[in-house]
Parts: structure tokens; C-alpha cells; sequence
């Protein structure tokens, strides 16, 4: 099937929020704080603004409490008197001219008196320098299996290794953007956003009102990778706040600039590694420890670190393990959710590790996979045993095949023996990533997915899950059609909107095809079941029986319910961090080819082949779309894409100088699908959305080594840090 | 902002001799990339050369390509005598931004513009371009390799306009033209070299490594001796004499030097721009 909203979108017809127009909108804009931390002496409004023309809203106008409501009650919705990072929003402003209203904006001059910032994740911190409880962590996880002491005391050898990862901006399409108007006593918000329900959640806290005058809709969605998974939030308050204070609709949209200055980013992380091997290769215990940078305020750094913990030890059994996270506070802007979730961290360190570890052995790197892969029956870190049914040494081997590996491999010695400035490598890394919430997260989300019979005889799938590019509309559509028998024309699927559809939760997690697509299928069985039809019913009995209800019950709706229930055998312990982390992992293996040009010291990946485990195929085009465009995104994090610091803040924050892939940067990627049906997930569907994030790095990272014969640590691979590399022996 | 809209060279000569504060605008291609952060831009006046038809054709004359003031990167893309007697031309154009920015953006402007880190500077200098301001007082003619006092500083009076980039027509043995962008393709160079030997002697032009791009004297002086240089490093003694590279937002100056050195050698040792010449024949 064709994605439904690709036409749309392929014609320039579809309307952003930045396209809808809205009669006697203002324009908002958002002034900031200069300083890195400390107390707001004092506020001076410049003379060369008529400021009776604008509204100017402060922290004194929150009408609830002053926080963005998510984990922790630390972010405030605006400065009360004090900052923690740069960028961190003050006043909001509002005019009915976008220039005048920019202009204001800047010349509004916020004095701090700074006190001591810090900027440096692994530098512990001063006594004046902490922040929050008594050693600036905002959540340290421990997580063990088996005795990794006497392991380690007791093993042929040990290996260690220190892996360091950078920030990463999403540079999703379309900037974050909101509009706000009150009508009726009904606050709306509309805007670009993964996650409606978070948007009405953080609402309720700060503007202290029932969720009956509220109302929070998504406009079709340029792209979100998790950067607008819990940042929208804050723009709809201010956006909201703007519109109770003006009087009118408000629109905030924040430019190129504004947005990858002032907005979250994925977590820098340093990971280091100690392993005990046996001679023959196998992993006898993994000594772990994951630092990452949260900035300045919580967001949702906890449970970033908990997939980086989950993830650490890799698809690989191993009787003793031991995993310590941490997540620190630094005076960064604060990072936040990007594809992945903490996993590509953990998973670069772990499999350029494997091949450090390899390297030490002098054994070769699938070898010394294949040895340590996960069987069925064997247990993951968390002691979660595997028994999927899939064959994770078949993906190696298809991988292998696909990517001519071995003939690569030897082709590349003479390649590199008769060229003067050019070397080649090619690389892998082994990997999975587990779909849906962590442990009991699911459970907690409770979602719900309605589907409802129209008198017309077609039907309506409503839910809060967002298509921000991935296929949502198209998928749910899938399902729908598939479990009814209807054609895929006869399925609407309701726009997001919180007075229209139930909390599906959050669009995130590699959680929409598998758990919500399943709760899609529920509530269409639960809607054939309230119209007494049989399983084998199809199209036209359903219109037939709809035709019959809506007679029968004139001016009523007709829901059918998918409530999530979690498979049975399900057991996860959150204060042990043992059990059934995930429903389902996704598994892969990932191989990159490169080539380093030793002239100007630049890798290029010239052969990239992706091959995964995902329990079925949904639609083609979009899942090998969405392996492909996150290998992009992962070729940008190995080997371009960096964020520059000054004080915290991002001062590469223009496309001409953070450096994403080009067309011509990213070479053919071969995808290939392996397929064992997840009984619980629609369809047999795992997740996919993040998995391809996850591979790339490490398979790059390795590819340039075996180029190199060089030891890379520290992603991205710059020119100038692989410059470093090579002229340091 | 205030918009002037001559329709011939004179009226924009005397435009600028009314308002010495305008800034002369053809493709506009740098000028709007800051504008929605630029205030102080919006408050301008600006001198829009878009319908001053005879700064747009660039010609042959019997020694010499003339481009136009507002020519554009385009222009001389889709000419294909221009492209064969000034390959690098081509290949620097290729280089601009994208087509959206190929097809508005003009040599003049990136000239005056006077980024160090300009794409179509290097080779316009490496092919000796003469450039001819105008004004209502009258005209000059200064070498574009003279050009440039320093950082974003040039001669170009505030009343003057460029009229035309003269490139004098010679015989090339070697045509070099190396970019290293931070991508494939739409990238700001971080170092990059022009190279072209004639009987007029050679020329070493290099950018985005001094506060302007330049020529490179003590490398022509190093070619021209035919001195041994067997490896990449035989050439920093003389980088290091005529460039001062920077550590800034997109690199190092450490890697501007070395890997100048290094694009310059590989490309020396195999004779790109001769192969090219040979291959054209």
C-alpha cells in the first residue's frame, strides 16, 4: 500500500503549523538567558521598541505551578529568578508583526550574575558546582547478573576500553512550531508533536485546568526522531500562555537557528569497558559503566540511561555482567530523546569493543560473534531468556553474504598494499534493540486505541499516535483494512486530537506498529464483536450491520476498544533491573565498508548492507525506507555530524556548519529482512524505528580501523580527528 | 529597506555616486542567508543589478573570456567554450552550493563578497583575472590577486562596481582546482587550492586558510625552481611562509596546513591538470 499522506506531502499541499492560517494571530517569541547558571539581576527592556504594542509574559503568569511536567518537577515552564543553562526561556513576547516581535525579543538585555557553571560530563563536579542532590546525578542504575568480581579476578584476560559518543541534533525537516488560541473557554494547542497526551499532561500541571478546556491537536508532523517526543511541551505552554495573556491566537515558531540552539539533542556518553575472555573468545564477564551528559535539566534523561544500561552487554550471553549508569547534570541545554534512545550509545561502545577485544585475541571479529551470540534459551544481561524462535548467527550469515564480506575483506589487502593515498575496510557490529516501553512501562501507559463504526458503513481508527513521517497513517490503515476486510479506502484514521481520541501513548519507542497496531486490531475485533459479526464477516456484511446500529441507535457512536494488556509471562523487576525488559527485541547485523582518503583524512562509506530480524514485514516501502534513512542518520553521527560547545550551548547551530549527509555522502544500502512473527505485536510486526540507529556507528568505526589499523574510540570520525588518529602512532 | 532598481550600468553608477551606502546586490545569495537574523540589514539600502542588462552577458574576446559583472556560475556551467578553455571554471562552479544557488549566485559577487573561504575566487586568480571597476568618477582595472588588503577588506570604493572579470586567454599545462569541503557536496571549503602553469609562470592560489584568498608565492617560487619535493611535508615550509590558517567553528588550522599540503601534492605528482589537457585534445 501507498502511504496515504504521500501525495500531500510530495505536492507541497499539506499544511504545517507554520502554513495554517489564522485570523488576528500575534507572533510570538521567546527571550532567553545569556548566562550559563546563576540568579536574573535584573531585566532592561531597550528604548527602540514601543513596548505598549507588546505582551510580555513572564513566570509570574503561570496560573499552576511553574514546571514542565514530566519525570522530575525541575524545569520551569519560564525562569523564576534563576537560570541553568543558556538558551533557557525567560519571557515570551507577542506582537502581531513576526519582525517587531523578533526584534523586541532582542532587545530585551537579561543581566546574571553567574555562579559557577559546569560544562565538562567527566570532570566531576565542585562543591560549588552541584546542582542537584549531593552529587549532581539525576539517576544512577545498577544493574547485575551472575559474579562479575571474581570473574574478572580469575579470567586468562582482561580488556579494556574507553568509548566516548557526541551530541546529536535531530534536524528533523520542519522546525518545532505551535499555535495557541482560547475559544470558549477551551484552551487549543496546535502544533508539531510526537505526543499529544504529554502536551495535555504538562498543561494541566502549568495552567491548572480540567482537561475539558483543554484541547491539543497535531499538525501534520515534518519529521520528530524524538526531539519532539517531550520538547513540544514547553513550546504549547508558552504558546498557551502567550494566548491567555494577549487575548488571541499565538503562533511560536522557532527558526533554523532558534530551534537547534535552544532544543534538545542526543546524550553525549562516555562507556567503558573491562572484559574477561577466555582464550577460545567466549565473554566471561562484562564490567560496564555509562556515563552520560544530561545538561541541565532532567527531561527524560533516567530512562534514557536505563536503555543504555539494557542495552549495554549487547546481543551477546554472557554469565556475569554488571552495568552501572549514570546521568549527570551539566549547564548544558538538556538533551533529551533522539532515536535510539541511549541504546546507540551503549551499542557503539560495546561492539567496537568487541572488535578491541577481537584485535587483543588475535581472533577474528565474526568469529569471536559468533561464539558469544545469543542462542534461544540462553538469557540477555537482565536474565531475560531469550526464545524467539530467531536464528540471531542466520542474520551474521545473511549479512555476511550480502556484503560479499570475505571476498571484501581480502580484496581490500591488496587494495591497500597497492594504493598510495586510499584505504579500504570493511566492518560489522552485531546488535538488537528491544520494541515498546521498558519493563512494566507499557503496563503503566494503560493505552487504548478506539475504532469506530461510521453509519456511512466505513470506519474510523482513532488513536493519539502521530505520523511524523514513519508511516502511522498508512500501517494503521494496514491493520485495519487487513482485520475487517474493508477496503483500505473505507478506513479513516481520526486526525490526534485530544477531545477525539484516546491516549494510544506516546509516539515513540518503537512501540506504534507493534503495540498500538495491535490494540488497532483489538478494537476492530471488539467493534465486529458489538455488531454480532462472525470472524469471517467482510466488507459488505460490516457496512450492512453499521447501516442496521446507526438506525437503530440514531445519534450515537459506535466504539470498538483495544486496551493493552501485556503478554502473559511477562516479569520485570525495576529495583533489580531484572526480568522481561522488553516484549520483543529486533535483531541485527550491520556492515559498512569504507574508504579513507589520506589526503584529506575523510572516511566515506561506499557499501553499506543492513540486514535484520523483525518479526514481519508491514509494508516494504516504509520499513526499508525507515532502516535506510536511520543508517543515514547514523553515518551522520559516526562520522560528521558535531556539535560545537561554547558554555553549554550549541554555536554550529546553522546547517552550513553542522554537518549532516548529503545524497552524495551516503553510499547504496542494501537492506535485507529476516522474518519470525512476535505473537503479541499486529501482524507478528516488532519495532523498527530505532533499530538502524543503532548499527551504523560501530560498523563504521570498525571499517575505519581495519583501514587504518588504527584504534578509533571517540565518534564522530571528523577529517581532523581521523587526522589525529593516523599522525599519532 | 530601500530597494534601487537601475536599468543601465550608468544609472547604477549614479545611484551609488547619491547613495555611497548602498550595497550593490546580484544574486543575493550570501546577502539573505543572515537576513532573518540581521536586523540591522532590513534597515539598508540596497542597489538591485538584476535589470542592468549589459553587466549580464560574459563574451570572448581574442585574448581574453569577460565575464560580467552579474554573470552567474550558470552561465559559464552551460557554455561549453568556456568550460574547455577554462576547465576550472566549471569545476569551481560545480562546487557552489546546489543549482538554486548556481543559477542566482555571480562571479563578481563572490569576488566582492570576499569570504576567504570563496569558491570561485581561487580559480579566477589562478587564471590571473584582471578585474574593471567602474564609477561615476570613472574606471580602473586591478589584478584580482591585488585585491584583497585583509579580512573582508578590498580596493573596491564604496561608489564602485565590477563591470567585468577579464580572464586572459593562455595555453595551460597544468589546471588544478581541489576542495575539501566538510561533505560531498554543499560544503563551505576548509582548505582549498587552485594550480595553473603557463608560460606566464605558476600560480598557487589557496582559500579558507588566510583572512583572504591568496596567492601563494613562496609555492609558486618552489614549483618554478623545480626543487625536490618527494613527500607532502617538503611543501609546509612554504605553506607555513604563505598562508596563516585559523582554528575556527569548521577546523583546525593544523589541518588546513597539512592537508593543503597533502591535496597539493597528490595532485601535482599525478598530473591531474596535464592528463586533463591531454584528454581535452
Amino acid at each position: 500500500m501507498k502511504r496515504r499522506e504521500g501525495l500531500a506531502k510530495l505536492t507541497g499541499r499539506e499544511r504545517y503549523v507554520d502554513d495554517l492560517v489564522i485570523e488576528g494571530c500575534w507572533w510570538g517569541a521567546t527571550v532567553r538567558s545569556p548566562a550559563a547558571r546563576g540568579k536574573i539581576r535584573e531585566i532592561r527592556f531597550g528604548e527602540e521598541v514601543d513596548w505598549n504594542e507588546v505582551v510580555v509574559v513572564s513566570h509570574e503568569d503561570v496560573p499552576g505551578k511553574n514546571t514542565i511536567a514530566l519525570m522530575e518537577e525541575d524545569q520551569p515552564v519560564l525562569a523564576a529568578g534563576y537560570v541553568r543553562h543558556i538558551h533557557e526561556a525567560v519571557l515570551l513576547l507577542a506582537h502581531p508583526s513576526r519582525d517587531v516581535v523578533r526584534r523586541a525579543a532582542a532587545a530585551v538585555e537579561i543581566e546574571v550574575e553567574e555562579e559557577s557553571p559546569v560544562f565538562d560530563f567527566r570532570v566531576p563536579p565542585e562543591a560549588d558546582q552541584i546542582q542537584y542532590s549531593d552529587d549532581n546525578l539525576f539517576k544512577r542504575l545498577l544493574m547485575e547478573k551472575g559474579d562479575v568480581a571474581s570473574a574478572l579476578a580469575s579470567a586468562p584476560l582482561v580488556v579494556e576500553g574507553v568509548y566516548e559518543t557526541g551530541a546529536q541534533e535531530h534536524v528533523y525537516l520542519e522546525n518545532q512550531g505551535m499555535v495557541a488560541w482560547e475559544e470558549d473557554g477551551v484552551v487549543s494547542v496546535q502544533g508539531s508533536m510526537q505526543c499529544p497526551y504529554y502536551v495535555l499532561k504538562a498543561m494541566r500541571e502549568a495552567l491548572a485546568r480540567d482537561d475539558h478546556q483543554m484541547r491539543v491537536i497535531q499538525t501534520p508532523t515534518g519529521g520528530g526522531f524524538g526531539g519532539k517526543e517531550e520538547f513540544p511541551s514547553g513550546i504549547a505552554l508558552h504558546a498557551a500562555l502567550l494566548t491567555l495573556k494577549a487575548g488571541r491566537p499565538v503562533k511560536l515558531i522557532y527558526d533554523r537557528g532558534e530551534d537547534m540552539a535552544a532544543t534538545t539533542k542526543r546524550h553525549p556518553s562516555r562507556v567503558r569497558h573491562r572484559t574477561a575472555v577466555a582464550e577460545d573468545g567466549r565473554l566471561l564477564a562484562q564490567e560496564i559503566d555509562i556515563l552520560l551528559d544530561a545538561g541541565a535539566y532532567m527531561t527524560l534523561s533516567p530512562v534514557v540511561l536505563s536503555r543504555a544500561v539494557i542495552h549495554a552487554a549487547g546481543p551477546y550471553s554472557c554469565d556475569n555482567v554488571r552495568v552501572e549508569g549514570k546521568a549527570i547534570l551539566t549547564n548544558a541545554v538538556p538533551f533529551g530523546a533522539f532515536r535510539g534512545f541511549g541504546a546507540p550509545q551503549s551499542l557503539f561502545a560495546c561492539e567496537r569493543h568487541m572488535d578491541v577485544i577481537a584485535q587483543r585475541l588475535g581472533m577474528d571479529p565474526l568469529r569471536l560473534r559468533r561464539r558469544n551470540l545469543l542462542r534461544d534459551g540462553q538469557s540477555t544481561a537482565t536474565g531475560q531468556v531469550i526464545e524467539d524462535g530467531t536464528d540471531r548467527l542466520e542474520v551474521l550469515d545473511r549479512a555476511l553474504e550480502l556484503s560479499s564480506f570475505h571476498q571484501k575483506r581480502r580484496a581490500h589487502i591488496t587494495f591497500n598494499g597497492s594504493e598510495t593515498f586510499r584505504r579500504r575496510g570493511i566492518g560489522l557490529a552485531t546488535f538488537h534493540h528491544g520494541a515498546g516501553f521498558t519493563g512494566s512501562g507499557e503496563v503503566y501507559l494503560d493505552s487504548v486505541v478506539h475504532v469506530a463504526g461510521l453509519p456511512d458503513g466505513r470506519i474510523e481508527v482513532r488513536a493519539a499516535s502521530t505520523e511524523m513521517g514513519q508511516g502511522t497513517i498508512t500501517v494503521f490503515t494496514q491493520f485495519a483494512a487487513d482485520r475487517m476486510g474493508v477496503d483500505p479506502e473505507d478506513v479513516l484514521i481520526a486526525p490526534p486530537d485530544t477531545s477525539k481520541v484516546p491516549d494510544s501513548g506516546p509516539t515513540v519507542a518503537s512501540r506504534t506498529t507493534m503495540v498500538v497496531g495491535h490494540l488497532v486490531e483489538k478494537a476492530c475485533d471488539d467493534l465486529r464483536e458489538k455488531l454480532g459479526l462472525s470472524p469471517q464477516a467482510t466488507g459488505a456484511a460490516l457496512r450492512e450491520a453499521l447501516g442496521h446500529w446507526h438506525a437503530g441507535h440514531p445519534d450515537q457512536e459506535l466504539l470498538g476498544e483495544g486496551r493493552y494488556e501485556a503478554p502473559p509471562g511477562i516479569v520485570w523487576d525495576d529495583e533489580k533491573y531484572r526480568g522481561d525488559a522488553y516484549g520483543a527485541y529486533g535483531w541485527a547485523t550491520y556492515v559498512a565498508e569504507v574508504e579513507v582518503d589520506l589526503r584529506t583524512y575523510t572516511a566515506r562509506v561506499v557499501d553499506f548492507v543492513a540486514v535484520q530480524e523483525i518479526g514481519k514485514v508491514i509494508n516494504e516501502v516504509l520499513a526499508r525506507g525507515q532502516i535506510q534513512g536511520g543508517v543515514v542518520q547514523g553515518i551522520g553521527w559516526a562520522l560528521m555530524e558535531e556539535c560545537k560547545w561554547r558554555d553549554g550551548a550549541m554555536v554550529n547551530n546553522q546547517l552550513t556548519n553542522y554537518i549532516i549527509p548529503t545524497s552524495d555522502d551516503v553510499p547504496p544500502i542494501r537492506v535485507g529482512f529476516l522474518e519470525t512473527p512476535y505473537p503479541h505485536g499486529a501482524q507478528g510486526a516488532k519495532g523498527i524505528g530505532e533499530l538502524p540507529m543503532d548499527g551504523p556507528a560501530p560498523a563504521i568505526a570498525n571499517a575505519v580501523a581495519v583501514a587504518l589499523n588504527k584504534d578509533p574510540r571517540v565518534i564522530p570520525l571528523t577529517p581532523e580527528r581521523i587526522m589525529s588518529l593516523v599522525e599519532t602512532s | 529597506m530601500k530597494l534601487l532598481l537601475p536599468t543601465s550600468l550608468e544609472e547604477a553608477c549614479g545611484a551609488l555616486k547619491d547613495h555611497p551606502q548602498a550595497i550593490p546586490m546580484a544574486g543575493a545569495t550570501d546577502l539573505m542567508v543572515h537576513w532573518p537574523s540581521r536586523f540591522e540589514a532590513h534597515e539598508g539600502t540596497y542597489l538591485d543589478l538584476s535589470a542592468v542588462e549589459e553587466l549580464r552577458q560574459h563574451r570572448f574576446t581574442d585574448d581574453a573570456l569577460v565575464l560580467g559583472g552579474s554573470t552567474t556560475y550558470w552561465q559559464v556551467m552551460r557554455d561549453p567554450r568556456a568550460s574547455r578553455e577554462f576547465p576550472l571554471l566549471l569545476e569551481a562552479a560545480r562546487q557552489v552550493g546546489a543549482v538554486q544557488i548556481q543559477t542566482r549566485g555571480t562571479w563578481a559577487g563572490n569576488i566582492v563578497n570576499a569570504s576567504p573561504a570563496a569558491d570561485g575566487v581561487p580559480v579566477l586568480m589562478a587564471y590571473d583575472a584582471e578585474i574593471e571597476l567602474v564609477s561615476h568618477r570613472g574606471e580602473e582595472t586591478v589584478p584580482l590577486s591585488e585585491f584583497y588588503l585583509g579580512y573582508k577588506k578590498m580596493r573596491r570604493r564604496p561608489d564602485q562596481l565590477i563591470r567585468a572579470i577579464r580572464l586572459p586567454r593562455r595555453s595551460y599545462e597544468v589546471e588544478i582546482f581541489e576542495k575539501v569541503g566538510s561533505r560531498q557536496a554543499q560544503a563551505i571549503t576548509k582548505v582549498g587550492v587552485a594550480v595553473t602553469h603557463s608560460e606566464a609562470g605558476w600560480r598557487v592560489v589557496a582559500n579558507s586558510v588566510a583572512a583572504s584568498v591568496c596567492r601563494c608565492p613562496a609555492l609558486e617560487a618552489l614549483l618554478g625552481h623545480d626543487l625536490p619535493v618527494t613527500t607532502p611535508d617538503h611543501l609546509l615550509p612554504a605553506i607555513e611562509r604563505d598562508v596563516s590558517p585559523i582554528d575556527d567553528i569548521r577546523s583546525t588550522a593544523e589541518y588546513r596546513r597539512k592537508v593543503l599540503a597533502r591535496v597539493l601534492f597528490w595532485a601535482l605528482k599525478e598530473g591531474r591538470g596535464r592528463n586533463r589537457e591531454r584528454a581535452r585534445r
